[in-house]
């Protein structure tokens, strides 16, 4: 009861207009509410997509790039043109000296995990049935790991590739169109003229059609041998930092390293993060739209509110208060009906979310992909709170603007 | 800054309130001077009455020494400080410790208790603290007969009882100066006379200074003075030839 007499009268003013009150509040609420639910679909669908990436590529890959055919370098002064035809001049996409890099790149205190890989053309025999493909000569275990592999073995284990270097782990799709299952036999044919003769040990299934249908791995020394090279061949190295959203900084650092081309998954996935920005923006932009309109609900029953009080604000300002009180009270006002609003607000956005996750989906999707993140629910109760406060703050510069004189005097 | 004007006196009896030269102009429809060259000084404990014609510029004098209108000529000075030229905030606070105002129209906050409403001014000026300030205003209310209709919605009282909540709650700041536009103009002649009274004995009392606006002719005539305007311009301002 000892409050101060602006908040007293900015409350005593909510109490008796509790209807309008309430509908401002509702306003903000369906605003807050449906600014939350959509950020949380977008953030549950962007995160959902980055998943889908980090299942084959890891945050920062380095390879050895093709290289084109320079110009000789010419003196102007000679007058000499020499006319060149660029070419790729790439002889071997082999890294030198792979163990040394892996090695400087592990010591990075940013790195958390990298391996090397070694990747080969591969065509999938059983019969005259023929399906192309890619191997990946890989430590299994290491890439396990890193990708996740087990999660998504249907049959086998990746540790049983571990020092058989006769086994094969096979996508889902190749496994269904040469009818092959685990311990059957499956022959590999490499670009390189290589045939072998290899043992399933594994079948994966990731979801992604892409995969499943061409993938395989086997061991990194197999690889080495479908293409002809010796142990120290190695054409790409993965590796995983602290940061996955920030790899730019890494990426510069890796660079200093070697002379490789070093490229984060943002680069090499620029189309998928693309797409996933032109959704944000405009999930953005409708959620704003809607949480602004709510703030013109508060802005019209401010207005309305010292229309009717404008011979209370009159005598108020008679009798002392200052331009500044009467702003502090209608202020108050916006912002008790903010904080109705955007707890409703949060509330209603909470239920909406708990809903959609129990959505299936099914498929390789399951449960809708949303989830609660505290980041957007802070960031919903300062937009709430802040255009709340806009709104308020408008009627109320009006409100002091009163001039009691013309009020009294007529 | 604080212009002391020198303080005159008469009977022992000290300058509140004074004007000089004060002048004013209304623009619309066309220009036209509503006060002219007007220079008075109210004293303590006096119970001044301004009069004249629908027109004269009464009201238009009480809303500049009032401080609320602040576009005019001349100057005003409230307990030998200048008023003239101070911000709005400034105003303001002069407003909330010094004068106390009684309209017409009661104007109380409808959703607040009678009690509550008497208290507003001085919750605004912080001198003291909450139960001090309700214990005050009670006493006010108490002194106007109206100590049982303290916790009642103010728009619940009669007219008359509004009028006297409205002077508590000019009263609540113990203002020197009391303020009046037509006080007693939508009351009947019952609660016209009490109000009179209530004035009366403030002015004698409690020494606060009234000013009010009235065209109740015996209301002017058992004041101590009126000031009689025309066309801005005081014509009379000696009671005993006040007609």
């Amino acid at each position: 009861m000892k409050k101060n007499i602006n908040i007293d009268i900015a409350f005593t003013h909510i109490y008796t207009r509790k209807k309008q009150t309430m509908v401002a509040a509702l306003g903000v609420a369906i605003g807050v509410g449906m600014y939350l639910f959509m950020n949380s679909l977008d953030a549950g669908f962007s995160k959902y997509s980055t998943d889908e990436i980090f299942k084959n590529n890891a945050h920062i890959k380095i390879y050895k790039n093709d290289e084109i055919s320079k110009p000789l370098t010419t003196d102007d002064s000679s007058g000499l043109r020499v006319i060149i035809n660029p070419q790729i001049t790439t002889l071997s996409k082999k890294i030198i000296n792979p163990e040394a890099l892996l090695a400087a790149v592990k010591s990075q205190p940013y790195v958390t995990n990298a391996i090397a890989q070694v990747n080969f053309d591969a065509y999938y025999n059983r019969g005259k049935a023929q399906i192309k493909g890619t191997g990946n000569g890989v430590n299994m275990i290491e890439y396990a790991q890193m990708f996740n592999t087990d999660k998504y073995m249907v049959a086998g284990n990746t540790e049983a590739l571990q020092g058989n270097l006769n086994g094969i782990i096979i996508g889902s799709g190749i496994s269904e169109k040469l009818s092959l299952g685990i311990n059957d036999n499956i022959t590999v044919t490499s670009s390189f003229g290589i045939v072998k003769v290899m043992k399933i040990v594994g079948i994966f299934m990731t979801g992604s059609s892409m995969n499943d249908n061409t993938k395989s791995y086997v061991n990194i020394s197999t690889a080495q041998q479908f293409i002809k090279e010796g142990p120290s061949f190695v054409s790409t190295l993965f590796i995983n930092t602290r940061d996955a959203n920030n790899p730019e900084p890494f990426v510069q650092k890796l660079q200093q390293l070697t002379s490789y081309t070093v490229e984060d998954w943002k680069t090499s996935n620029a189309d998928v993060l693309s797409g996933n920005n032109t959704r944000e923006t405009m999930m953005g932009a409708i959620s704003m739209a809607i949480l602004i309109v709510a703030g013109f609900g508060i802005y019209n029953i401010l207005s309305s509110t010292i229309i009717q009080k404008i011979n209370d604000i009159a005598i108020l300002k008679a009798t002392g208060f200052n331009g500044n009180d009467v702003v502090k009270i209608f202020i108050v006002e916006a912002i008790i009906m903010g904080i109705i609003g955007t707890a409703v607000g949060l509330l209603l956005g909470s239920v909406l979310i708990a809903i959609m996750s129990n959505i299936y989906m099914g498929g390789p999707v399951g449960y809708f992909p949303i989830g609660f993140e505290l980041t957007l629910f802070i960031r919903s109760f300062i937009l709430g709170m802040l255009i709340t406060l806009c709104a308020g703050y408008f009627p109320a510069r009006k409100a002091a603007k009163v001039d009691p004189v013309e009020i009294f005097r007529k | 800054m604080n212009t002391l004007i020198e303080k005159t006196s008469i009977g022992g009896l000290e300058v509140v309130l004074s004007t000089r030269n004060l002048g004013k102009y209304f623009y619309d429809p066309v220009k036209f001077k509503a006060l002219d060259n007007v220079s008075f000084d109210a004293y303590e404990g006096e119970f001044l009455t301004l009069v004249g014609k629908s027109g004269s510029g009464k009201s238009t004098l009480l809303y500049c020494l009032s401080t609320m209108d602040t576009v005019y000529e001349g100057e005003l000075y409230i307990k030998g400080e200048k008023i003239t030229g101070k911000k709005p905030d400034e105003l303001a606070a002069i407003r909330n410790e010094n004068i106390g105002f009684v309209f017409q129209f009661h104007y109380l906050l409808p959703e607040f208790t009678c009690l509550k409403n008497v208290m507003i001014p001085a919750r605004r000026l912080g001198k003291y603290g909450y139960e001090e300030i309700e214990h005050k205003a009670y006493e006010k209310l108490k002194i106007l007969g109206l100590q049982d209709q303290a916790l009642k919605p103010a728009s619940k009282l009669s007219g008359g009882q509004q009028q006297r909540v409205a002077i508590a709650r000019a009263l609540i700041n113990d203002p020197a100066i009391l303020m009046g536009d037509e006080p007693t103009g939508n009351l009947d002649s019952k609660n016209s006379a009490v109000v009179f009274d209530i004035f009366k004995e403030i002015s004698s009392q409690y020494g606060q200074t009234i000013i009010a606006v009235t065209h109740d002719n015996d209301f002017a005539k058992a004041s101590d003075r009126t000031i009689e305007l025309a066309d801005g311009r005081i014509i009379d301002q000696d009671k005993k030839d006040f007609e």
